[in-house]
């Protein structure tokens, strides 16, 4: 056994550690589609897709197996190239943005000290996706869509970054472990209310969940930018879409919750029941409000959120330095 | 890191390519889009992940973004006849010349400078960056920052609804025409 050394070793638990969070982020994010939609039925008085399995739970299997088999159709219309890269971009640059999240003190992919400006980078990318798709498929309701999806990302881009500065200022660093390690006993949710507030808001707006999935919206776009796509390549956006959420819902708990802290119980289960809450808000957000008019969500984002973030950044660094000197 | 420094490179080099042979347009921005993550890339490798951060989040996630809106706009297709004027020689020969003049100069300058230097991959931090820029630099800084304040001003005076500067261009009670366009 010479071949057997510790750094091997070390090297081998990485893999499986990243093995299992890539796994488990994706069947996660593939479990949602039915929890989210058994949730709405709850939320709005109905019954929700009830019938394959006991209570519906075999109804992933379904999708899944409907989904794969599905004919996967390229529109001769199409920009071929980009049509299929675009799924792919839309899948791969959420799903990588999973590699800078810390979920207990010993697990984590990769522990970058730049960890946040990764995941704003994957982000700026993930735009594309939907850029790509809507133009490639040659179709005008899809070209709608992504022109309001790429005018909508990228103003709420804007003050995402500027949302999540007052946090890394109080930490000290981009990296998350130490955010996280940061916040021991007093949750970056207090003094950073409104940079959650926004940050919340503007990654409801980048995943284009309800209520601003206007890029998507089935009454006047007929599901904009995505309506081309058939089989496992819609699954992409489709998963993707869910993916960001728990994206989303991790990076909330790790930036203004505590990460893993928390008393009594073992700081994975903290983690998984606080990025949970989370994603039942997002559903619950989804059944509760309506859909505002596309102008409106674009004002609220640069005249409200916006200013609101700029102030947020100034006095937590006015505060900063009162409490230094 | 020197191999992920050459593969990174070559990606640039070759998606640069592609920018300047593509005939379809859309095609175009996104190998530019390719070539600029590719040289994050080289950053990443030269050790300095912050710089490669920033030039994705802003070239990449930004500036590009706006590039394929206006591209996508437009509803270019590929133009076989513009294609065929630009590759006659007169249209190319000039620039061809000037860039291996600049060319020369680089490989010139590179071969003096030494080649025994070695990418080590040093780590450059986020907050060695910040200290550079807010110490030795902060006139520059804040130079720029003054820069971009004027043109947000000038952007958003420019764009304002009642626009002053047309009222003075167009004779009053003039009837309104198409091309002025509504409040835009």
């Amino acid at each position: 056994m010479s071949w057997w050394t510790p750094q091997l070793a070390a090297i081998l638990w990485g893999m499986f550690q990243a093995l299992v969070i890539l796994l488990g982020a994706v069947l996660l994010g593939a479990a949602l589609t039915v929890v989210e939609r058994r949730l709405l039925g709850l939320w709005q008085d109905r019954y929700g897709p009830n019938r394959v399995g006991p209570f519906g739970t075999l109804q992933l299997v379904a999708d899944m197996i409907k989904i794969f088999f599905k004919e996967d159709w390229v529109p001769p219309f199409a920009d071929r190239p980009l049509f299929v890269l675009a799924p792919i971009i839309a899948f791969a640059s959420l799903l990588l943005s999973f590699v800078i999240i810390p979920i207990t003190p010993g697990w984590g992919v990769a522990d970058m000290h730049i960890g946040l400006l990764f995941f704003l980078a994957m982000a700026g990318i993930n735009v594309y996706a939907v850029l790509l798709g809507g133009w490639a498929s040659g179709n005008k309701y899809a070209l709608l869509g992504a022109m309001r999806a790429s005018a909508q990302t990228l103003s709420y881009e804007v003050f995402m970054g500027l949302s999540l500065m007052g946090v890394v200022a109080m930490a000290g660093s981009f990296n998350l472990r130490d955010i996280v390690n940061a916040q021991e006993g007093f949750w970056y949710i207090i003094p950073q209310f409104f940079g959650f507030a926004t940050f919340l808001i503007a990654g409801i707006a980048v995943t284009h969940r309800h209520p601003f999935d206007q890029p998507e919206a089935e009454q006047e776009l007929a599901d904009g930018y995505h309506v081309e796509y058939s089989g496992m390549k819609f699954g992409l956006f489709f998963i993707g879409e869910y993916v960001g959420m728990v994206l989303v819902s991790a990076l909330i708990v790790t930036l203004f919750f505590g990460g893993w802290h928390g008393p009594w119980l073992p700081p994975i289960l903290w983690f998984a029941l606080k990025t949970g809450f989370f994603l039942m808000l997002f559903i619950l957000l989804r059944a509760s409000l309506p859909r505002p008019r596309y102008d409106r969500v674009m004002s609220f984002g640069w005249k409200v959120c916006l200013p609101l973030t700029l102030i947020n950044l100034l006095a937590t660094g006015a505060v900063m330095l009162l409490v230094a000197s | 890191m020197e191999l992920a420094f050459y593969l990174s490179g070559l990606v640039a080099v070759l998606a640069t390519v592609g920018v300047i042979t593509g005939t379809s347009p859309v095609h175009a921005v996104v190998y530019l889009i390719v070539s600029l993550i590719a040289v994050a890339l080289v950053f990443f490798a030269l050790g300095a992940p912050f710089a490669g951060a920033l030039e994705i989040i802003v070239y990449a996630g930004a500036i590009m973004v706006l590039f394929v809106f206006v591209v996508m706009m437009l509803n270019l297709r590929p133009d076989a006849e513009y294609d065929q004027i630009l590759s006659h020689p007169r249209y190319w020969a000039g620039p061809t010349l000037l860039v291996l003049v600049l060319l020369g100069a680089l490989v010139a300058l590179v071969s003096q400078g030494g080649l025994e230097k070695v990418i080590d991959g040093e780590l450059l931090t986020a907050r060695s960056v910040a200290l550079t820029l807010f110490g030795p630099w902060l006139i520059v800084v804040e130079l720029a920052a003054i820069l971009l304040l004027a043109a947000l001003v000038t952007a958003s005076h420019v764009g304002r609804r009642s626009n002053p500067l047309r009222k003075l261009r167009s004779p009053p009670n003039a009837p309104s025409s198409p091309d002025r366009g509504g409040n835009s």
